[in-house]
């Protein structure tokens, strides 16, 4: 008699398996994607086999709506592409135009000008660093912390230019109404209240063991790498390079100025955060001497404007330090009340091509770091 | 030592219909506690973040968690097409329902509680461990690839955490001798009587840091909520369940948050054992002494509450791999180093100051390992300088 026992099974090993790497569509509706962004991840477990970013959701045709409309009434749109800080893209769109038609600008409306717009890069860099902490997955205290001094910051733009998000306030030659006559110190208490959130902010994440975890040593860029992708601004500076356009092509009253380049080392994710609260700190500078310079009375708007601006033909590109980098803006004119043509170098969407080699082969959690680290905005990527 | 005894039937009811009130009082008041907790987290959270926390809903917005509770009742419950039927509908239930079975041992006052079980600590243990088994299957079976990460992420999670947290609870059971939730927290009364010993706090620290850290990432509370990471996988696993489904998930959240600040309490901070000796009666006082219990028991659970909202409030996530790294490479081997100081201590009847003194070592340790990283913050920027004729050329 003999006994028939069951065939032993096979050992089975991981080879046997068929494992598929998996997509995640991440966006448009997704709460890290800071707008209507899509990244479709291929992931091997946690990790980050390759990254396709889709975008276009915001398209609204701004070089388009700029050719079809009067030099002064396309400005409006020019607000929404950085919506975070939209009285800079004001700025740089005024400026363009300025450098095209010769147009000169009223010492105290540069200096206007110029307080503006760093309230502006500090309203940007705030939501940056409340925003960032969210990412990071602070539970939105961050958050609250930035946005109790932005809307410091928006009621000031409020009482200046009677708009919060898209002032609408820069005009061709100059500024549309002078400043409030309290407008000195309430900046400097906005100014302080500012500090007080960076210290707070500062007390949150730079000293939290487990945001240092995080973002230190992740997804490091080198200087040449960076510049062969076109990047600029704070990630850019983060790796070392102390490139900032109102330094390199000063224009305005930023060479009477004096401020620093926050550096970072390594270019990683810790850098990108640390250069841009140090460029708060810098701003905050810039509008104290601004406050201390600026022309008492005056006028800030060119009395010579013409009716209807109208440019010869020419065209000419004038850059300009964004907040997220190098912002562009190309005008061609062949005579008459409208451009010929309008271009945007967004800084945003050539920073959002690093995306997908900074993302590969890091974890799903460390994309969305990386995302956020990147600071863009859609309404500047998809124009 | 004498089991201490539950009371005798409330009311003289036979003891079966004893047991079935008993049941049904202690998950009514569950559920109601789990309401308030949800309204008090908020509150919480809101003053941390400089906000007020729901306040349009009756005085202070007290009603706020029930308006919750009956709009949730209310609503839809979806079941995606894609979904596994039977497992997603019944992964909720088999998510609460391992919560609530806690619930028959945890002793909120010396005579209060369903039963009073001899092996009261290891029932816990095993009863809160079923509930991975819900989580998983709603992440498996509700077809979304989120949920499937969070699933996922959560299984690799709450079975690496449960090491730490067993070992580091068996320091204490060693020196306490017993399993008897009842007894471990009548001995820790501070009194100079036999048997009794200072709070397992004061007694082993690194045991205490172990047990709580282990504890909030099964809780999937912030640093370790990666399972339900908003920003990552937009809520994990329940990201598909709506409806009473999902208030299910988020009452066994809750009720579990309860159910381990409660247990914590009773094992390291004494539960309702008054400070002092016997003859200190506080019941002689004023009031009858389970009163006195209770209150100490719900005043120590809502400071590990507070406590775990706060860290909440303030502590971004880790990453997946550093939560492992965290676990194995740290909290277990501390926790192994303090399973065998105790051991030590039990057999060679060492002093309680020696191994007070050990652990709060080990303590020491920990915090420095967490801490070790942040210790590198930059001091001062880094600032550069430009001219136009540095520019590298590219």
């Amino acid at each position: 008699m003999s006994i028939h026992w069951p065939e032993a099974p096979n050992l089975v090993s991981e080879a046997d398996f068929d494992t598929v790497d998996m997509t995640i569509n991440v966006g448009p509706q997704h709460p890290a994607t800071h707008g209507v962004f899509r990244m479709v991840l291929t992931v091997d477990g946690e990790v980050v086999v390759d990254c396709e970013p889709y975008i276009g959701y915001l398209h609204r045709g701004l070089e388009k709506l700029s050719e079809h409309n009067d030099y002064r009434q396309a400005m409006g749109f020019w607000d929404r592409t950085d919506y975070l800080a939209g009285i800079t893209c004001e700025v740089a769109y005024c400026m363009a135009v300025e450098k095209l038609s010769g147009i000169a600008v009223p010492e105290r409306a540069e200096y206007i000008r110029v307080i503006m717009a760093e309230l502006g890069r500090i309203n940007s860099h705030l939501m940056f660093l409340g925003a960032f902490g969210t990412d990071v997955g602070s539970m939105g205290t961050t958050f609250s912390y930035a946005f109790r001094e932005r809307e410091k910051v928006y009621d000031l733009f409020e009482e200046v230019a009677g708009d919060r998000l898209f002032p609408t306030y820069i005009r061709v030659g100059g500024v549309s109404m002078d400043l409030p006559d309290n407008f000195e110190q309430r900046c400097r208490w906005v100014l302080s209240g500012v500090q007080q959130g960076l210290e707070d902010l500062d007390g949150l994440l730079t000293g939290n063991e487990v945001f240092v975890e995080r973002c230190r040593g992740l997804a490091p860029m080198t200087t040449e790498r960076a510049i062969a992708l076109g990047i600029t601004g704070p990630i850019l500076r983060a790796t070392g390079m102390p490139w900032d356009l109102r330094r390199a092509e000063p224009y305005g009253v930023y060479p009477r100025l004096d401020f620093d380049i926050p550096i970072g080392r390594s270019g990683d994710i810790f850098d990108r955060f640390w250069v841009r609260m140090a460029e708060v700190h810098q701003s905050i500078r810039i509008i104290e001497q601004c406050l201390k310079d600026i022309p008492k009375g005056g006028l800030v708007l060119n009395p010579d404007l013409p009716k209807t601006l109208r440019i010869d033909e020419g065209e000419c590109y004038f850059r300009y330090e964004g907040t997220k980098g190098e912002y562009g803006v190309f005008a061609q004119s062949k005579g008459g009340n409208k451009p010929y043509r309008m271009k945007l170098r967004s800084p945003s969407f050539c920073n959002l091509s690093a995306l997908r080699e900074m993302v590969v082969g890091t974890y799903v959690a460390d994309a969305v770091v990386i995302l956020g680290s990147l600071d863009i905005v859609l309404g500047e990527v998809d124009k | 030592m004498s089991s201490l005894p539950f009371a005798d039937p409330i009311f003289g009811i036979p003891s079966w219909l004893d047991i079935i009130v008993r049941v049904i009082v202690a998950a009514l008041v569950l559920t109601v506690i789990v309401i308030y907790a949800t309204y008090g987290e908020r509150k919480l959270l809101g003053r941390f973040q400089q906000r007020l926390g729901p306040m349009k809903t009756g005085p202070w917005g007290l009603w706020q968690g029930v308006a919750d509770a009956v709009k949730l009742v209310g609503k839809e419950d979806i079941r995606p097409n894609n979904a596994d039927r039977w497992v997603f509908e019944f992964a909720p239930y088999l998510t609460f329902i391992p919560i609530f079975v806690t619930l028959v041992t945890l002793p909120v006052a010396q005579e209060w509680g369903i039963r009073n079980l001899s092996l009261g600590l290891f029932f816990v243990f095993a009863v809160m461990g079923l509930n991975i088994v819900g989580i998983v299957m709603a992440g498996l079976g509700s077809g979304n690839k989120y949920a499937l990460l969070g699933g996922v992420r959560a299984a690799a999670q709450m079975i690496s955490y449960e090491i730490p947290l067993v070992i580091s609870l068996l320091s204490v059971t060693m020196v306490a001798g017993t399993l008897d939730l009842n007894l471990i927290a009548a001995m820790q009364s501070l009194s100079p009587d036999e048997g009794q010993h200072a709070p397992f706090i004061a007694l082993q620290p690194l045991a205490f840091l172990i047990f709580f850290t282990a504890m909030l990432s099964e809780l999937h509370r912030a640093p370790f909520d990666i399972p339900v990471a908003e920003s990552e996988v937009v809520g994990g696993y329940f990201v598909e369940y709506s409806g009473i489904r999902w208030s299910m998930f988020q009452l066994a959240e809750y009720a579990s948050l309860f159910a381990w600040a409660i247990f914590g309490s009773v094992v390291f901070l004494g539960g309702w054992a008054v400070p002092g000796p016997d003859t200190f009666n506080l019941g002689s006082w004023w009031g009858p002494d389970w009163a006195w219990h209770a209150a100490f028991t719900i005043v120590k659970a809502l400071l590990w509450f507070v406590v775990i909202v706060w860290i909440r409030a303030t502590v971004p996530r880790l990453r997946i791999d550093q939560l492992m790294n965290f676990c194995w490479k740290v909290l277990l081997p501390l926790s192994l180093v303090q399973f065998l100081m105790t051991g030590f201590a039990v057999v060679y009847e060492w002093p309680e100051w020696v191994m007070a003194i050990t652990s709060a070592a080990g303590a020491a340790v920990l915090i420095a390992i967490i801490i070790r990283r942040a210790l590198r913050k930059p001091k001062n920027t880094l600032v550069g300088s430009y001219r136009r004729a540095q520019v590298p050329v590219q």
